[in-house]
C-alpha cells in the first residue's frame, strides 16, 4: 500500500510540474504591443489565405512585414479592449456597416495620405477620411438560362410580383449582404414602401432561407428554384472551380443579370481598410492602405477574387467585364451603413427568416 | 487527535475560541475556493455588466417581433436533444458494459469516436449530403425521372428535426462515456441483492442499474445540453434560428452589445433554471457505494435476434456520427489536397496541440480544486459558487471571448497607466491578445467538464473514508494527494482527455482572443468554409478528426479506470 501511494504521487506531483510548466511556455509567445520598426499589424476580418498574396507582394516591394490575424465577429470590442495598446494599425474588413461601426466606435484616425485620395474616388472614402473603399462587389440576380428569359427580369422591387412565387431562392435575412441590400430599398423608397417590396419578395420564396449564396445557384441548376439573389465574385469563383468540376456546372446553368440597371442602379458594397486610431505604426499603416490601392493590388483583387477594381482605369477581369456592366446604385454608399440596423428590423417584421 | 476534538474542529473551533489547524485548513480551501470561483466567474460578470447599458432598440426589437419563436425553437431543440442523446447513449451503454455479442470489444471504444468529429463538420456534410441539390436527392431524382421539389417528398434536413439529429450524433458520446463509467463502476452486489429480493433480469435493470444511473447521465445530457444552448454555428446550418441567432443578430447586425449581452444573460438564467430543477427533482435521493467489494462484472451473452439488434443499436451511431462523415471528409479531401493547402500545417498542429493539452492541464487542476472543495465544504453557498463558476459551458464562446477581452484590456491599459506615471515606460499589453487569454477562456469555457467529471468521481468515495482520513491527522491537502487523488486517477484522466478535445476542436474563442501568427487546426477549417470551399475546409476537418481520434480512444481505456477496484490492482503491478 505504502508503494502504491509512492508511485501515484509521484506521478500526480510529476503531472502537476508538466502542466504548469506548459502553461507557463504557452504563454511566452506573447504578442503584446509589437514596436519594432518596418513592421504592420493588420487586424483582418477577410481570410488570412484571402489576403496573403496582397500582403507578401507589400513586403517583397518595401521590405515592410506584415503580422496578420484574422477576427470575424469581436474584433470592434477587440479594439476597444485593447485600447491605446492596441498592437493593430490596419483593419480590413468588408461592408461599409462594418467600417462605418468601427468609425463610430472611434477606433480609426484619418488616413493622410494623397495616393489614396487620388486613387479612390470621395464616394468611396469616408467624409472625415477615416476609412477608405478598396473594392465593391455587387449583389446580383442569378438566373437559370434553360427557364427564365432575361427579358422577365427588372429591379429588385419587381422580385415582388406575383410572377416570382415559388421561384426565388436566396440566404437568410440575417445574412449582412441582405441586410445591406434591404438598407438600399429603405435608402429608395422609405421605410414603409421597403417594407411592402420586402413582403412581396419574402412570399414569393422558394423554400426558407438557408446555405449560403453559392448553394442558392446550385439549387438554381438543380431546378430547385428559377432565380437566386447572390454576390457576382461567386460567379467567378464557382466558374473556375478546376478542383471541383460541379461548381463549374452550377455556373453553367445561370447568368447574371444586373437589377435596376436602367434606374437608380444596382446595389454594391464595399470591402475597404482603415487605420486604427492608436496604431503604434501609422506611417506603414498608410504604406499599406496605399498600395491597396494602387494599380498592382486593385488588379490582383480583380483578377483572384473577382471583385470590382474601385481605382479608375484598372481593367475588370474579363470574366467579370463578360457578364455585363455594372452600374452602381448612386445612393450615398454610407447611407447603406446608417439604415443597416432599421434594415435588420425590416427584415425581421417581414418574416424573412 | 481524539475522536471528541474532531467534532469540535467540524464545528469550527476549537477550545478557547482559537482557530484549530484542520478548521483554518478547511477555511483556507473555502476563501481560495471563493476567489478562484470569482476568477471563473469573471467573464460572466462582464457579460452581466456590458448588459446594464441602455440598449440602442435592438432589444425591444426583438422581443417585440422573434425572439419568441427564436426561444421557443431553442426548447424545443434541446429537449430533442436530450431525449436524442440518452436515447442514443443510454442503451449503448448499457449494452457493452453487460453484454456479450458480436464486436462488443470494437464498440467499446467505437462509440466515443464522434466525439472526434466537431458538430458543426457534422452539420455541413449532412446539409450538404441530404438537401435537394445534394448527392442522395439527386440520384433519386435520376433514378425516378423526378424533375423539381413537387414531384416527390422528402424530408427537410435544413429544420428543426435535421438540427436535433445531427446535434444528438454529435453529442451523446458525453452521455454514453458518463453513463458507462457509472454502469462500470456499480456494484454487483447492489444488482445481486435485488434479484435476491426477487427481481427479474429486468427488473434489476429498470428498478436498480437504471434508477442508479441517473446521476451520471443527468451530468452527461447537462453538459450535451448546455453545448446546444450556446452554439450557433451548427444551428445556423440547419437554417433554425435560435436564442443565439437573436445575440448574433443585436451584436454584429445591430451593433446593439448592451442588447446581446441581455440575451446571454437571460440565456444563461434559462440554462441554471434547467440545472437546478434537475437537481432539486432527485434531492432526496444519494448514492454512495458502502461495499468496498468489487469483482468482474458478469456480462450476459446475447444470441441470435438479440445479439443482431444490439450490434445495429451500437453501429448505427458509429456509423452515422463518424464513418460516414470521416468517408465524405476523405473523398472530398482527397480531390483538393496538395502541399500548397497544407502550407503551415506543422506550425497550426502543434499550436493546437500545444493549447490543447495545456487547457486540458489546467481544466483539470481547476477542476479537482473545485471538486474537492466542495467536497470538504459542502455549504450550499459553496456549492452554489462551484455552479455558477462553472456556467461558462452554456455560453457561446464568443461571449465569453468577449467577456475576457473587456477585463483583461481594462487591467492591461490600468497597469500600463500606472507603470507610465511611475516608473516612466509603459507596460503594454500583458494579457490581452496573448495565449494567456485564450487558456483563460478554454478554462471558463471548459472547466463545466472537469468540474462534472471529477465531481462524479469523488461523489463515488464514501465521506467515511474522509471522516478516517481526518480522524488519522490528514490534512485537506495531503489527503487529496494520498487518497482521493489516486482513487480518482481515472477521472482526472477522462476530464484530461475531455477538454483537450473540446479545445482542439473549439472556434470561436480561439479566433477573437489570438495573438499574431497564431493559428489552430480549427480556425484553418474555418477559413474556407466561409468562403464556402468546402473540399478545402474538409482538408483541415480531418486533420482536427485525425488529431484527436487517439486521445478519444484513449478516453475509453480512462474510464475503465474509474471501476473502483480497478485502481487497487494496479497497485498489485506497481508492487511487482
Amino acid at each position: 500500500m505504502q508503494a502504491e501511494v509512492g508511485v501515484k504521487r509521484g506521478f500526480l506531483r510529476r503531472g502537476m510540474l508538466a502542466a504548469c510548466a506548459l502553461a507557463a511556455g504557452a504563454t511566452g509567445f506573447d504578442a503584446s504591443r509589437a514596436v519594432a520598426a518596418d513592421e504592420v499589424n493588420v487586424y483582418s476580418t477577410r481570410q488570412e489565405y484571402l489576403i496573403s498574396p496582397f500582403l507578401d507582394r507589400f513586403s517583397e516591394e518595401t521590405g515592410v512585414k506584415v503580422n496578420v490575424v484574422f477576427i470575424k465577429e469581436g474584433l470592434i470590442e477587440r479594439l476597444k479592449a485593447e485600447g491605446k495598446n492596441t498592437p493593430a494599425d490596419v483593419v480590413l474588413t468588408v461592408g461599409v456597416e462594418n467600417l462605418a461601426a468601427l468609425k463610430g466606435d472611434d477606433l480609426l484616425q484619418p488616413i493622410r495620405s494623397d495616393v489614396v485620395d487620388a486613387n479612390i474616388p470621395a464616394s468611396f472614402r469616408d467624409p472625415g477620411g477615416e476609412w477608405t473603399g478598396l473594392t465593391t462587389r455587387a449583389r446580383v440576380i442569378y438566373f437559370a438560362k434553360d427557364r427564365v428569359d432575361p427579358a422577365e427580369l427588372s429591379t429588385y422591387e419587381d422580385l415582388a410580383d406575383p410572377k416570382w412565387k415559388g421561384r426565388i431562392c436566396v440566404r437568410t435575412g440575417n445574412h449582412g449582404y441582405n441586410v445591406a441590400l434591404v438598407a438600399s430599398l429603405i435608402a429608395a423608397h422609405g421605410e414603409e414602401k421597403a417594407e411592402e417590396i420586402v413582403r412581396g419578395i419574402v412570399a414569393n420564396f422558394a423554400r426558407k432561407p438557408q446555405g449560403n449564396d453559392r448553394a442558392q445557384v446550385k439549387a438554381v441548376k438543380e431546378g430547385e428554384c428559377d432565380i437566386a439573389i447572390g454576390n457576382t465574385y461567386y460567379m467567378g469563383k464557382m466558374a473556375t472551380n478546376d478542383e471541383k468540376p460541379e461548381e463549374k456546372e452550377w455556373a453553367a446553368a445561370t447568368s447574371i443579370f444586373f437589377p435596376n440597371g436602367d434606374d437608380r442602379g444596382t446595389h454594391v458594397n464595399i470591402s475597404g481598410a482603415g487605420l486604427t486610431k492608436h496604431a503604434p505604426h501609422p506611417k506603414e499603416g498608410i504604406a499599406l492602405i496605399e498600395f491597396l490601392t494602387g494599380d498592382e493590388a486593385q488588379e490582383m483583387y480583380a483578377r483572384d477574387n473577382f471583385e470590382y477594381p474601385i481605382k479608375a482605369g484598372v481593367a475588370l477581369d474579363p470574366m467579370v467585364a463578360s457578364w455585363g456592366e455594372l452600374k452602381p446604385d448612386t445612393v450615398n454608399i454610407e447611407k447603406i451603413a446608417e439604415l443597416s440596423p432599421a434594415a435588420q428590423k425590416l427584415i425581421d417584421r417581414a418574416g424573412w427568416q | 487527535m481524539s475522536a471528541q476534538q474532531f467534532t469540535i474542529d467540524t464545528a469550527g473551533r476549537g477550545r478557547g475560541g482559537t482557530l484549530s489547524r484542520s478548521a483554518r485548513a478547511s477555511r483556507f480551501w473555502t476563501t481560495g475556493l471563493g476567489l478562484l470561483c470569482l476568477l471563473l466567474a469573471l467573464p460572466v460578470i462582464a457579460v452581466v455588466w456590458m448588459a446594464m447599458a441602455e440598449s440602442d432598440g435592438a432589444w425591444t426589437h426583438l422581443l417585440d417581433t422573434v425572439l419568441a419563436g427564436y426561444f421557443k425553437n431553442t426548447v424545443l431543440l434541446m429537449a430533442g436533444v436530450a431525449i436524442g442523446t440518452t436515447l442514443l447513449g443510454v442503451p449503448t451503454a448499457w449494452l457493452v458494459t453487460n453484454c456479450r455479442f458480436p464486436g462488443v470489444r470494437v464498440m467499446e471504444w467505437a462509440l466515443l469516436l464522434p466525439f472526434a468529429m466537431p458538430a458543426y463538420i457534422l452539420a455541413f456534410l449532412y446539409t450538404d449530403i441530404l438537401e435537394f441539390a445534394g448527392p442522395v436527392q439527386g440520384a433519386l431524382r435520376e433514378v425516378f425521372g423526378w424533375q423539381s421539389p413537387r414531384d416527390y417528398w422528402f424530408p427537410q434536413i435544413r429544420s428543426l428535426p435535421g438540427a436535433v439529429i445531427v446535434l444528438s450524433l454529435a453529442l451523446y458520446p458525453y452521455v454514453y462515456l458518463l453513463a458507462r463509467a457509472s454502469l462500470i463502476a456499480q456494484s454487483v452486489c447492489v444488482l445481486e441483492a435485488s434479484r435476491t429480493l426477487g427481481c427479474g433480469v429486468w427488473g434489476s435493470v429498470f428498478q436498480v442499474a437504471l434508477p442508479l444511473l441517473r446521476p451520471a447521465v443527468a451530468v452527461g445530457v447537462a453538459l450535451a445540453l448546455m453545448e446546444t444552448a450556446a452554439d450557433f454555428g451548427t444551428v445556423s446550418f440547419f437554417a433554425v434560428n435560435v436564442f443565439t441567432t437573436g445575440i448574433y443578430k443585436a451584436w454584429l447586425i445591430m451593433y446593439d452589445v448592451p442588447a446581446a449581452a441581455r440575451l446571454a444573460c437571460m440565456l444563461l438564467v434559462f440554462v441554471l433554471g434547467l440545472i437546478l430543477i434537475e437537481r432539486w427533482s432527485r434531492r432526496r435521493l444519494r448514492y454512495q457505494h458502502t461495499t468496498g467489494r468489487y469483482r468482474s462484472l458478469a456480462t450476459l451473452p446475447l444470441r441470435g435476434g438479440a445479439a443482431g439488434l444490439a450490434v445495429v443499436c451500437c453501429a448505427a451511431p458509429i456509423v452515422l456520427g463518424f464513418l460516414l462523415p470521416a468517408t465524405v471528409l476523405l473523398v472530398n479531401a482527397l480531390g483538393v489536397i496538395d502541399t500548397d493547402l497544407l502550407a503551415g500545417f506543422w506550425g497550426d498542429a502543434a499550436t493546437s496541440l500545444g493549447l490543447g493539452a495545456a487547457a486540458a492541464a489546467l481544466v483539470v487542476v481547476v477542476g479537482v480544486i473545485l471538486a474537492y472543495g466542495v467536497r470538504l465544504d459542502g455549504s450550499a453557498p459553496v456549492r452554489a459558487l462551484a455552479r455558477f463558476a462553472s456556467l461558462g459551458y452554456a455560453l457561446p464562446g464568443s461571449v465569453i471571448a468577449i467577456g475576457i477581452l473587456i477585463p483583461f484590456g481594462a487591467l492591461d491599459n490600468f497597469v500600463d497607466g500606472l507603470a507610465r506615471e511611475n516608473l516612466g515606460f509603459g507596460t503594454g499589453l500583458i494579457l490581452s491578445g496573448t495565449v494567456a487569454a485564450m487558456l483563460f477562456a478554454y478554462l471558463v469555457r471548459f472547466v463545466a467538464v472537469g468540474y462534472g467529471a471529477v465531481e462524479a468521481g469523488l461523489a463515488r468515495i464514501p465521506q467515511s473514508i474522509d471522516g478516517a482520513a481526518r480522524l488519522l491527522g490528514e490534512r485537506p491537502v495531503s489527503m487529496l494527494c494520498h487518497i482521493h487523488a489516486p482513487i480518482v486517477s481515472g477521472s482526472i484522466l477522462t476530464a484530461g482527455l475531455l477538454v483537450f478535445v473540446e479545445v482542439m476542436k473549439e472556434l470561436p474563442a480561439s479566433i477573437i482572443l489570438r495573438p499574431f501568427g497564431v493559428n489552430t487546426l480549427a480556425i484553418r477549417a474555418y477559413e474556407y468554409a466561409i468562403d464556402e470551399q468546402y473540399d478545402e475546409a474538409s482538408v483541415w476537418a480531418l486533420l482536427i478528426v485525425a488529431t484527436v481520434i487517439l486521445p478519444v480512444i484513449g478516453l475509453s481505456a480512462a474510464i475503465r479506470r474509474t471501476r473502483p477496484g480497478a485502481s487497487g490492482q494496479t497497485g498489485e503491478t506497481l508492487r511487482l
